[in-house]
């Protein structure tokens, strides 16, 4: 490298390539933003669209007229069974969440804090299921939920998801660089770990806590193989099962089915608007430090 | 004397020891047992299973060997779900790896609205694969001349294409791999920012003082090779997966008829030789256990070829 190259600002040609070069990047990633903005906007067209208005042969970017109605059609068709679906994706996901977070969380600081001798050999029993990806062993797992006679159960479908090894490894490396002192200040007042975790450690963990909840919320509402596995049964379809049988079946009435994918999302579009800087450090903190 | 002062000191630690002890359980014992009860009692199980003519029965008697295992191997199915997963690991790693890199690159100097684009390009993480591929199979890619993609051919005065039912050319890999692609990308562009983020502004200083100039050499020579430890991650994750991939290939590709004979990857073979017609739970454990192998092989190859902890520089 020969040192004491002109600098670009001291260079007006190089200088208008470069802003050049920013304007064109700048044009790109709008475009690029808008397309990855139209699969949104094709849920709600189509979901408010007139059926005709979805399958004419001169298709147009805006529907002619808005029927707010069909959402009142979707709720009122017997055939597709979204309130249902909806109240059981809301109970699953709710349950799924506030279960790992507590069964992780007490797993993980355990781990961090608690000394004891075989700590090890658990923790790396635990982080060895990461290994084996959950998909690979839905097999399996059917095999047992079946023999436990849990199919087409509530319980069937959040038991065996509410074990995370992935949380409980993201909850140890946080414990592990909680500040000491705050615990240190509780066990002088006399409080056992008990009392230290619930009192101390977890009212000033809060944003952690806000960043596992909103991915394992997030894997719970969209998870599909495990539900359709599971949820055999019209009862215990979750949303992504009705909308999948909805959209598989022979006779398909498009706008019906578009505006349920619609609602579908709405849930976490919510979450996801309001929380979106825990799930940013939630992903971030996917031990890819580590 | 000394003994008798050390005795109550000893005992007294042994207790809290003791103590200790218990409460390590109370906290870990309930996530440690599920864990236990709902992941490595299934895997004992599907072993066990793999080794007996399990149709439409988990508690088997007729003891069969190797035979699942001989069975899984030879099935040209099988072995062309394999073919599936690598065609599509190679579509969708490259891409996803290339055009996250690229819109983090990108996101990260720009000086205004950065949170926009940011939350634009992740908003898709919140979009499930069955919408997703609803929104692609019914609109996008839909065959008939009214879908997006053949509207916008139209213009070109191009016939319509029937994207998921073409397999002269391959088109259902372009619906296939761009439902991916956009889903998570995002995700992977949320992590490559936070890679970038990390790299030290000295390290631009004092490139810029050796002459590097800003622009590809800059990237080539200073941010690529900070970014190593993420770049390894997000390989190891883009392949994991891609291996799991079942929900967008079963939702665009499967109808009330069933599902076609070909693009089926490893999960959607699973899915229908065990729990489709006959249950045959054996040979499905059976494939479990080779996937298992197979993924862990191509992990632990995937780590050590990149150089897996080895220390970022």
């Amino acid at each position: 490298m020969t040192p004491s190259r002109k600098r670009s600002t001291e260079n007006p040609a190089h200088d208008a390539l470069a802003r050049a070069g920013r304007a064109l990047r700048l044009v790109l990633l709008i475009a690029l933003a808008a397309l990855f903005l139209i699969p949104f906007y094709l849920l709600l067209r189509n979901g408010l669209a007139a059926e005709s208005d979805i399958t004419a042969a001169d298709w147009t970017f805006f529907p002619r007229e808005l029927h707010w109605s069909n959402v009142r059609e979707l709720f009122d068709d017997p055939d597709v069974p979204m309130a249902h679906a909806l109240l059981n994706s809301t109970l699953i996901a709710v349950a799924t969440t506030a279960g790992t977070l507590v069964l992780a969380s007490l797993a993980g600081y355990g781990l961090a804090r608690i000394p004891y001798r075989h700590a090890n050999a658990v923790f790396y029993a635990i982080l060895g299921t990461l290994m084996v990806p959950a998909a690979v062993t839905f097999v399996p797992s059917f095999v047992l939920v079946s023999s436990l006679g849990w199919v087409s159960t509530l319980r069937g479908l959040i038991v065996p998801t509410l074990f995370s090894a992935f949380a409980c490894f993201v909850f140890r490396q946080y414990f592990l660089g909680f500040p000491r002192e705050l615990e240190d200040a509780a066990q002088v007042d006399g409080l056992g770990y008990w009392r230290t975790y619930w009192r101390v450690v977890v009212p000033n963990s809060l944003p952690v806590f806000a960043a596992v909840g909103t991915i394992v919320f997030i894997g719970a509402w969209n998870a599909f193989l495990w539900p359709l596995v599971i949820g055999q049964d019209r009862d215990a379809w979750t949303v992504q099962v009705a909308l999948s049988a909805f959209s598989t079946a022979q006779t398909v009435n498009l706008h019906e089915l578009f505006v349920a994918a619609a609602v579908s999302i709405v849930p976490l579009l919510v979450v996801f608007l309001f929380l979106q800087r825990y799930i940013v450090a939630g992903v971030e903190r996917s031990g890819i430090d580590d | 004397m000394p003994p008798a002062a050390l005795r109550p000191l000893t005992s007294n630690t042994t207790r809290r020891q003791r103590n200790r002890t218990l409460w390590f359980w109370v906290f870990v014992g309930p996530f440690a047992v599920g864990l236990a009860l709902f992941t490595y009692v299934p895997l004992g199980w599907s072993v066990f299973l793999s080794f007996f003519d399990a149709h439409n029965t988990v508690t088997p008697t007729d003891f069969t060997g190797f035979g699942n295992y001989r069975r899984i191997l030879s099935d040209p199915e099988f072995r062309s779900s394999l073919t599936t997963f690598a065609v599509f690991t190679a579509i969708i790693v490259p891409a996803t790896f290339a055009l996250s890199l690229a819109l983090a690159l990108a996101v990260n100097r720009l000086r205004w609205a950065q949170a926009f684009f940011r939350s634009v390009f992740f908003l898709p993480t919140a979009c499930s694969y069955v919408v997703a591929a609803l929104v692609w199979k019914m609109s996008i890619f839909n065959g008939v001349r009214f879908g997006l993609a053949n509207t916008v051919l139209g213009w070109f005065g191009a016939e319509p294409v029937a994207w998921l039912a073409t397999t002269q050319p391959p088109w259902y890999w372009l619906v296939i791999g761009t439902v991916r692609l956009w889903l998570q990308t995002g995700f992977y562009m949320i992590l490559f920012l936070a890679g970038l983020q990390r790299i030290p502004v000295r390290l631009y200083e004092a490139a810029a003082l050796d002459g590097a100039r800003p622009g590809w050499q800059t990237f080539r020579h200073i941010t690529f090779p900070a970014l190593r430890a993420t770049s390894v991650a997000v390989a190891l994750l883009l392949v994991i997966n891609a291996f799991q991939a079942f929900d967008e290939f079963f939702n665009l590709l499967s109808d009330a008829r069933g599902y076609p004979p070909y693009a089926r990857p490893p999960l959607v073979y699973l899915y229908y030789t065990a729990l489709g017609q006959g249950q045959d739970l054996g040979l499905g454990s059976a494939g479990a256990v080779v996937l298992a192998l197979v993924i862990a092989v191509v992990t632990v190859v995937q780590a050590r070829w990149s150089g897996l902890g080895r220390k970022e520089e």
